[in-house]
């Protein structure tokens, strides 16, 4: 059902002003303990307008996209698609929790291995992630991180030392190009005009 | 020649506000066929009226069109003051320039010209009316009763006790319904057997109540003051005459182990059997499936012992018919289950709740028995896997209440109290027990219930956590109840021996197929409708068919039985009267024009037209035609808009009348 | 023969292609020809859904594209993440017209939205359990294992529609038919940490260490997966879980391939069962299951 109040037009479609709090997200999320807004609050947070406060939380990036929420909601709001715009202003925003940056920074070298490549390469992903890991918080640890572990992989030929590329890698980026939110918003703009 | 007037009414401001009311009446002074038109503040004040009586009688007025507001709210009163002025009611029409116009619309000049077509079309319309009288159907001064849960119960000894006859028609082996099985009552906790038992043993002595236990409803002819009922008398394997309930026959019955319905499915029963040792009727019966004479035809234990000579194993199914003038809905509810297999395609179980595959996890009326001193553990709080006395309980609310998810959206209202009972008669068995109830709201809107609510919390000690619970998990002995406290914004585990589920309510099973040979219409999950849900709330559109207690919607005893009272009232209103009266605006069929084509008869949604001979003197047969039954026809038009041949019209809605509202139109 | 298109997903050409092994192995065993989509692109993952909504369409999308335009209608992902990207991203088009025409502009060329997409547990069922149980060449009655299911393959269930979101059953029918026991126990769908592998570990440790504890606390000698982020989660990481839990258990994590394939009389290096971080000597089935 189309929202009459809804805050934000990211939300649209969501359901969001279905919520009624029960809480039932929260009781079945897994990382819930860990989070700083627990889900159903990140919910009201966004039916009251609060988008840089439920934005800013690490809550957002401490969520695993499991789904259970979604799952289980009685209300049937889409509560994975709720945190996942809310995921995209932080990043718009600058407003990504600091703590959590480690998360959008692995996530960001996962686009951009994917932009260079077409496919994940995990070998150059893991350095790249580790050196802006590092760039950011000057961790030693995340550095030396699983050091043990690329041997093992190695000797069990888990591993695909020069990684794949896709043949038509300019496509690609291409696809990466016109998805940007500039870009997305600039075309939608063109087709309501013609419309 | 016509001779008709107009009063337009100001309504205060509500229509002078917003149209000219001089203009209109100035307008319609002039309309063909008006002898006289006026205005006047109230006209549904005695004033008013007295104005229209006056015209009446000084214009000799042939017809009356009244200005003002919806027919629902006055068309009774303008009527009666024709009425009172010897104009035949039924030439009296109203123009709702209220709520179709002046409360409708900003710009007068075009409120008041919309208006004044409103009128005119009035006026044509009563151009073409003619006098009608009411239409007068007999009445049978008798009652059925359908349900003998308390609202039933309640509902019958009300009119017995006015003094008419009634058939109490009861499904199960015993009258006593839900509210026998339970333990004690919110939120005053005394005990619902002790309060209930008089009452049927009443309704059991009773000369004015015949009751059919063990019987269904299996067909309903005839109409509103004329109902023939035909009721089946399940094979109960014993003459209830005969029988004295002494006992012998269940006591020596060799097939004891099967799952008490009284009990929820948490104690045993024998294959012969009374449901409760309160039952009304004290007599029992055979349940066919478990008995061992049926099953293996070497069994005749109770046939044997049995002193009275009351045990039929020829017994069978029984079709008698009760001639009725009312009809009392009481058919009750049943509890939601969580199971995976649903009687209804649009609700789902809870799998995160493990489908009802925990033996530990029960709903609220399943408690009741545990709780209960009658019930299967003597009113010990054991639990139903290993009758270990549970240290930690949950309860859980609003499971499937309010949950769209699972198909159901409405709140099942009785929950909240009860779960707060079930805290309470906890913590008086269990002292050293914890209590816990996952809640979404608490709805305690009653007199004394929210200070109940509290005194659970207060005084007896139940955490309550203001949350849904996402799963529950079986380990180790445990129940893992995974919920959330939102107050605090954080998830809550609790290592539970118990839980207790408060299912969402829904209509018994059956009160849809009931409903349909009642013709009453039920909501998309089953509950059956009121007429209006502030001024009719216990008569249905079908007349002479009232509904009472949770077969309407979900609600707790007080309100079953004051809506049992109240359905019982109007029967008795409609039985103090000699003989009923029906608006005479119905259909009617033009017999010579009549094709007998019969579509009228299989669109008709009330089933009031029927098949019909004219004969001349001799007898013989001339032509057949439909012929409209006075009794049933509610006057909704079906039948004009299906006949071929014209031959079918309303009274007082006749298609003339609205040719004439058409044309004074455009 | 069956014949159907076949979306392997970055992880079984990468570090889990012990998992491309293993179904490789087994599709052929049991008959069914996989068509690799030509030039397939990644599906962009958590990444892109949470980072770019429109990308997490459109890289999917592209895959589709791929499909449709070279006559492909069903493809199998084996990797519940990547099935569930082209899954929503079909509906998501299907849905919406003028998603649909900017997605053809975005990805450059024309997605209807009709491929089917299948997972493993499906690529069973199609062939059929009949026939698996008719092939079983060693019936692994020493198995008796926990069937995970993770997040992905049932989640979020109106997308996928894929058996039951809650107590799914499915793969514990496929179990059945190669002569496996399994048992009854409560993480069937829990989340293991999925992608939070690399960037925040004390997720994994503690979600997929539960897992474990759970399944072995119900009497399982192995986990079942049919995923190959929750068999680096369960698997490869298992070593460090136990140490940060203090607790070793060594339990051996199979894909669900890898099963059936041992049930089909394939060796466990064919099925790169070797390759797995915890082995231990369930694979080679003890004489009396033989008989």
């Amino acid at each position: 059902m189309a929202s009459q109040h809804a805050t934000d037009d990211r939300f649209a479609g969501m359901s969001l002003d279905e919520c009624y709090q029960c809480g039932k997200c929260t009781a079945g999320c897994p990382m819930a303990a860990a989070m700083d807004v627990v889900p159903n609050q990140i919910f009201r947070l966004a039916q009251l307008g609060k988008l840089e406060r439920a934005a800013r939380s690490q809550a957002i990036w401490l969520c695993v996209s499991c789904f259970t929420c979604t799952a289980r909601c009685p209300k049937s709001v889409d509560c994975v698609g709720i945190i996942d715009a809310l995921r995209e202003m932080s990043l718009e925003k600058g407003w990504v929790a600091p703590e959590l940056q480690r998360v959008r920074l692995f996530q960001q070298a996962f686009l951009d291995n994917i932009r260079k490549n077409g496919r994940i390469n995990e070998v150059e992903l893991i350095q790249r992630f580790k050196l802006s890991g590092f760039l950011n918080d000057f961790s030693v640890p995340l550095l030396m991180k699983d050091a043990m572990l690329a041997p093992k992989l190695m000797q069990r030929g888990k591993f695909h030392v020069f990684g794949e590329k896709v043949k038509d890698r300019d496509i690609v980026r291409r696809i990466f190009d016109r998805c940007q939110p500039q870009a997305v918003a600039s075309g939608a703009t063109e087709k309501e005009a013609v419309s | 020649m016509a001779r008709i007037g107009v009063f337009v009414c100001w309504c205060g401001e509500n229509i002078a506000r917003t149209v000219d009311v001089e203009k209109v009446t100035a307008a319609a002074a002039e309309m063909p066929g008006v002898r006289c038109a006026i205005n006047y503040k109230y006209m549904c004040s005695d004033p008013g009226q007295a104005s229209i009586r006056e015209k009446i009688q000084s214009e000799k007025l042939r017809g009356v069109v009244v200005a003002s507001c919806s027919p629902h709210m006055h068309l009774k009163t303008f009527r009666a003051a024709a009425q009172a002025a010897g104009l035949n009611p039924y030439l009296v029409e109203m123009a709702n320039i209220r709520e179709h116009c002046s409360w409708v619309h900003h710009n007068k000049d075009e409120a008041t010209e919309k208006a004044i077509q409103l009128i005119r079309m009035t006026v044509g319309k009563v151009l073409r009316n003619h006098a009608l009288n009411p239409i007068k159907v007999p009445l049978t001064k008798r009652a059925l009763v359908i349900g003998g849960g308390v609202a039933g119960i309640q509902a019958s000894l009300d009119i017995a006790d006015a003094g008419y006859e009634v058939v109490l028609v009861e499904r199960e082996p015993s009258i006593g319904g839900k509210m026998a099985g339970l333990s004690e009552t919110f939120p005053t906790l005394d005990c619902s057997q002790c309060i209930l038992t008089p009452r049927m043993v009443e309704v059991g002595q009773h000369p004015n109540i015949r009751l059919y236990s063990y019987s269904e409803v299996e067909a309903v002819d005839g109409y509103v003051g004329n109902f023939e009922v035909t009721i089946r008398k399940k094979a109960r394997y014993v003459d209830i005459d005969k029988c004295t309930g002494c006992g012998d026959c269940w006591t020596k019955c060799p097939s004891k182990k099967n799952l008490s319905e009284f009990d929820q499915g948490m104690g045993t029963r024998t294959a012969i059997y009374v449901p409760f040792p309160q039952a009304v009727p004290a007599r029992p019966v055979i349940d066919k499936e478990a008995c061992l004479h049926f099953k293996t035809g070497k069994c005749g234990a109770c046939q044997k012992r049995c002193q009275a000579g009351a045990i039929n194993f020829e017994d069978e199914d029984q079709l008698v018919k009760e001639n009725v003038g009312a009809v009392i809905i009481a058919t009750g509810y049943k509890l939601y289950k969580i199971t995976d297999a649903q009687n209804n395609a649009k609700y789902t179980g809870y799998g995160e709740y493990g489908y009802g595959q925990y033996p530990d996890v029960i709903d609220g009326l399943q408690f009741e028995r545990i709780v209960s001193a009658s019930g299967p553990t003597g009113g010990e709080i054991k639990r139903p896997s290993d009758g270990a006395e549970p240290k930690n309980i949950v309860f859980i609310a609003c499971v499937g209440s309010r949950d769209n998810a699972k198909g159901m959206t409405f709140c099942s209202k009785i929950c909240c109290m009860y779960t707060a009972k079930h805290t309470m008669l906890y913590k008086h068995k269990v002292h050293d027990g914890q209590a816990h109830v996952f809640y979404m709201d608490i709805r305690a809107g009653g007199k004394n219930y929210d200070e109940f609510v509290r005194r659970a919390i207060e005084k007896d000690g139940a955490k309550y956590y203001r949350g849904r619970v996402s799963k529950i998990t079986q380990e180790n002995g445990k129940l893992i109840v995974r919920g959330t406290d939102t107050l605090v914004g954080e998830p809550i585990t609790v290592e539970a021996d118990m839980v207790v589920l408060a299912t969402a309510m829904q209509p018994a099973d059956g009160a849809r197929e009931l409903a349909q040979k009642l013709k009453v219409g039920y909501d998309e999950f089953g509950f059956l409708s009121e007429s209006h849900p502030k001024l009719r709330p216990v008569e249905t559109t079908s007349a002479g068919v009232y509904i009472c207690g949770a077969c309407h919607a979900p609600k707790d005893i007080p309100e079953a039985v004051a809506q049992a009272s109240a359905a019982a009232g109007k029967v008795q209103v409609m039985f103090g009267k000699g003989e009923l009266t029906r608006e005479p605006e119905i259909a009617v069929i033009n017999e010579q024009t009549c094709a007998a084509c019969y579509a009228c008869v299989r669109t008709c949604p009330y089933g009031a037209i029927e098949k019909a001979e004219i004969r001349d003197r001799k007898g013989n047969l001339v032509k057949y035609t439909a012929r409209v039954n006075q009794g049933l026809c509610m006057g909704c038009g079906t039948c004009v808009a299906v006949c071929p041949s014209k031959s079918a019209d309303i009274e007082g809605f006749s298609e003339q009348q609205i040719y004439e509202m058409v044309k004074n139109l455009v | 023969m069956i014949e159907i298109g076949y979306y392997p997903g970055c992880a079984l050409h990468g570090s889990s292609n012990d998992y491309e092994a293993s179904v490789q192995a087994c599709m052929k065993a049991l008959g069914v020809r996989l068509n690799e989509l030509d030039d397939w692109i990644c599906c962009g993952a958590t990444a892109a859904h949470s980072m770019n909504h429109m990308l997490s369409v459109a890289l999917p999308a592209r895959n589709l594209g791929i499909a449709e335009r070279d006559g492909i209608d069903e493809v199998f992902a084996p990797c519940p993440m990547c099935s569930m990207e082209l899954i929503k991203a079909n509906r998501a088009i299907t849905a919406s017209p003028s998603l649909r025409a900017q997605i053809a502009e975005i990805v450059e060329l024309p997605v209807e939205g009709k491929t089917e997409v299948i997972n493993l547990i499906q690529v069973f069922e199609r062939v059929g359990l009949e026939a698996i149980r008719a092939a079983v060449k060693k019936p692994l009655g020493h198995i008796q294992a926990a069937c995970y299911y993770g997040c992905l393959l049932t989640r979020p269930p109106k997308v996928l529609e894929f058996d039951d979101a809650e107590q799914p059953s499915l793969m514990e029918g496929i179990l059945e038919a190669i002569g496996a026991s399994t048992v009854e126990w409560n993480y069937k769908t829990e989340c293991c940490g999925a992608g939070m592998t690399m960037a925040r570990e004390e997720t994994i440790i503690d979600l997929a260490g539960k897992i474990l504890d759970n399944a072995a606390a119900h009497g399982a000698n192995c986990l079942v997966a049919a995923c190959p982020m929750c068999h680096v989660n369960l698997d490869m990481k298992q070593a460090d879980i136990a140490r940060a839990r203090g607790a070793s258990r060594g339990l051996t994590v199979y894909y669900l391939s890898d099963l059936v394939g041992l049930a089909l009389g394939l060796s466990p290096e064919e099925l790169a069962i070797n390759r797995h971080f915890v082995v231990r000597d369930l694979d080679a089935a003890p004489a009396t299951s033989e008989a």
